[in-house]
């Protein structure tokens, strides 16, 4: 089978943000950058199928800045076996990122049997590249997977929705899935993977060489600001079992009479 | 003036909350709703009270039941009909799954999870948060219409004084197509409440729960107030409570009125997941935790104390 991930790199959730000079974007440039949390659980499931599927075959594909390669390093190390990147600003709009995919998909010369990525990348959240990406391949897709079985490409794959329900999705062709926590536990990259992901294939594309122009973009920021403070509020010591009674009558109080939200 | 179409969900006889709180900040656009099967007496009187101009009901063969497909094929053929300038929907489950392969289907770009927006000459633009909400920006859509556009629950509010519309029920027949993916079985959430992203109160619990049994107390005082129950990243990660129920960047990012934070300290990432609550009271034994400076109300106390006793003042004042 030929089994395509893609990842993205994202600053580390620990991340302090602040907006750059003109508020086009965030300040990167003492960024430490991560593959995206959710991509882990991806390259994981890839390479279990791979290792339920003979002869099958991992490509990581990242479309993204350069400055820093992390991401596609790590998914090497972890044992996928080649990687193809995109390079582009790494704040693409999903549109242009879907297409970009796509082209990458298109121009390895192989017919993808299935297609893993994370539910969402957690820099702009917005939860739009695995169903435009399937739509544009003309492939069904299921997100926010946290279930995975099956052979080849008879699979069965849970969906989460409101509440922690589960709709359970059937597919027998190729598929795009969108993979979420708890699918899952992603394998740390061993020492001998990470030598080995030194010599595995990289092949990189321009937005140009993969079909995407600037008029492919849909989405436009600007305006880039941290939220606003509130202001500070009030704070009780009730560390006292003898006024506990009371600080948390008072508190009570003060949600219905002043904050009104009970 | 922009022609907007507002897909809706149902829940039960009533339609889902956050349709009602597109449809007020759209007064003066023309606006139809698009539900995919039936619409209520009650749920059309709603739709008509905030706005709705025409409801088209969609039915057909392989629309009884949710698919990315059949849904998206059914509703590119009526949009793309319709002539509309914008295509507006909640970021709940299905529309955060929906959405981007409908805009796909035009080409066309799409505006995820905005907190609110301007239509000012009939034109887009809107606030979202980006980073799990550590910054916002304004964001526009560009290219070839329709635009779409997924507006966050609770985020908007309901409007004081809508202006209403002459809510006209419309049937529509359409087909569902080629389904390739689709669901054989629905499994149930173990809770029936309301999801995290759409609750109105939140009672939240984090490593300082200890165990997974501690959280019945959490689920005792959720019951009081019709909340729904959260988790922290820590803990989640020490297997508390189910990823279903974190709050936070790798999590669920919720903005209900009230959020509760028990034994939480307050991560960055946690903080990000949250801050958009309206009104927050954090519990907490260390009086420095990062949490009380996002808190209205900062109890410093152990929860397994200050919790029960909350509990039962709940009681009283509702009861």
């Amino acid at each position: 089978m030929n089994i395509f991930v893609c990842v993205k790199q994202v600053p580390d959730t620990e991340t302090k943000v602040t907006p750059n000079g003109d508020g086009s974007y965030i300040e990167t440039s003492s960024i430490k950058w991560i593959m995206n949390p959710y991509d882990e659980f991806a390259v994981e499931q890839a390479l279990l199928h791979k290792a339920a599927n003979a002869g099958s075959t991992v490509t990581v594909v990242r479309v993204g800045g350069t400055k820093d390669t992390e991401a596609l390093r790590t998914a090497l190390a972890m044992g996928a076996d080649e990687a193809i990147l995109v390079e582009s600003a790494d704040n693409l709009d999903s549109y242009m990122t879907a297409k970009a995919i796509k082209g990458a998909i298109e121009k390895s010369g192989k017919t993808p049997d299935l297609i893993l990525t994370g539910k969402q990348a957690i820099d702009d959240d917005c939860l739009q590249v695995p169903q435009i990406l399937a739509q544009m391949m003309e492939l069904p897709s299921v997100s926010v997977v946290v279930g995975f079985e099956g052979d080849g490409n008879n699979l069965t794959l849970k969906r989460e929705v409101e509440g922690g329900a589960l709709e359970v999705y059937t597919t027998s062709g190729p598929v795009v899935v969108a993979c979420n926590k708890g699918l899952n536990t992603p394998r740390y990259a061993s020492l001998p993977g990470i030598m080995k992901a030194k010599k595995k294939p990289l092949t990189t594309h321009s937005l140009a060489d993969v079909g995407v122009s600037d008029d492919d973009q849909r989405i436009k920021y600007s305006n880039f600001q941290l939220p606003p403070e509130k202001p500070a509020g009030k704070k009780f010591d009730a560390t006292d079992e003898g006024n506990q009674a009371s600080v948390v009558a008072e508190v009570v109080g003060l949600l219905r009479t002043e904050a009104k939200v009970i | 003036m922009a022609k907007v179409a507002v897909f809706t969900e149902t829940q039960g006889d009533n339609v889902k909350s956050v349709t009602l709180e597109i449809l007020g900040k759209l007064a003066g656009q023309e606006i139809d709703v698009i539900s995919i099967g039936d619409v209520s007496d009650s749920g059309l009187a709603e739709l008509a009270k905030y706005g709705a101009g025409n409801v088209h009901v969609i039915k057909g063969d392989g629309l009884d039941q949710y698919s990315p497909e059949g849904y998206g094929n059914a509703l590119k053929e009526f949009i793309g009909n319709g002539g509309y300038d914008y295509v507006f929907a909640g970021a709940t489950s299905l529309g955060k799954d929906l959405v981007p392969r409908l805009s796909a289907m035009f080409g066309a770009g799409m505006a995820s999870e905005v907190t609110n927006f301007t239509m000012d000459g009939g034109t887009f633009a809107g606030t979202r948060p980006l980073f799990a909400g550590k910054c916002l920006a304004k964001v526009e859509v560009t290219g070839p219409k329709p635009h779409f556009v997924t507006v966050r629950p609770n985020a908007l509010g309901l409007p004081e004084s809508p202006t209403a519309g002459a809510g006209t029920k419309n049937d529509v027949s359409a087909s569902a197509g080629e389904i390739r993916a689709a669901i054989k079985e629905i499994i149930k959430g173990a809770s029936e409440k309301l999801d995290l992203t759409e609750a109105n109160i939140i009672v939240s619990g984090g490593r300082a729960m200890k165990n997974a049994e501690n959280f019945k107390i959490l689920d005792e005082m959720a019951d009081v107030i019709g909340a729904t129950v959260g988790a922290s990243r820590a803990a989640v990660d020490s297997g508390f409570a189910p990823h279903a129920m974190q709050v936070g960047q790798t999590g669920k990012t919720v903005a209900p009125s009230l959020y509760i934070a028990c034994g939480i300290s307050g991560a960055i990432q946690h903080l990000a997941g949250m801050r958009t609550s309206k009104v927050i009271v954090a519990i907490n034994t260390d009086p420095d935790a990062p949490i009380f400076t996002k808190a209205d109300y900062g109890i410093v106390g152990d929860l397994f104390q200050i919790v029960p006793i909350m509990t039962e003042e709940f009681k009283k004042m509702l009861g």
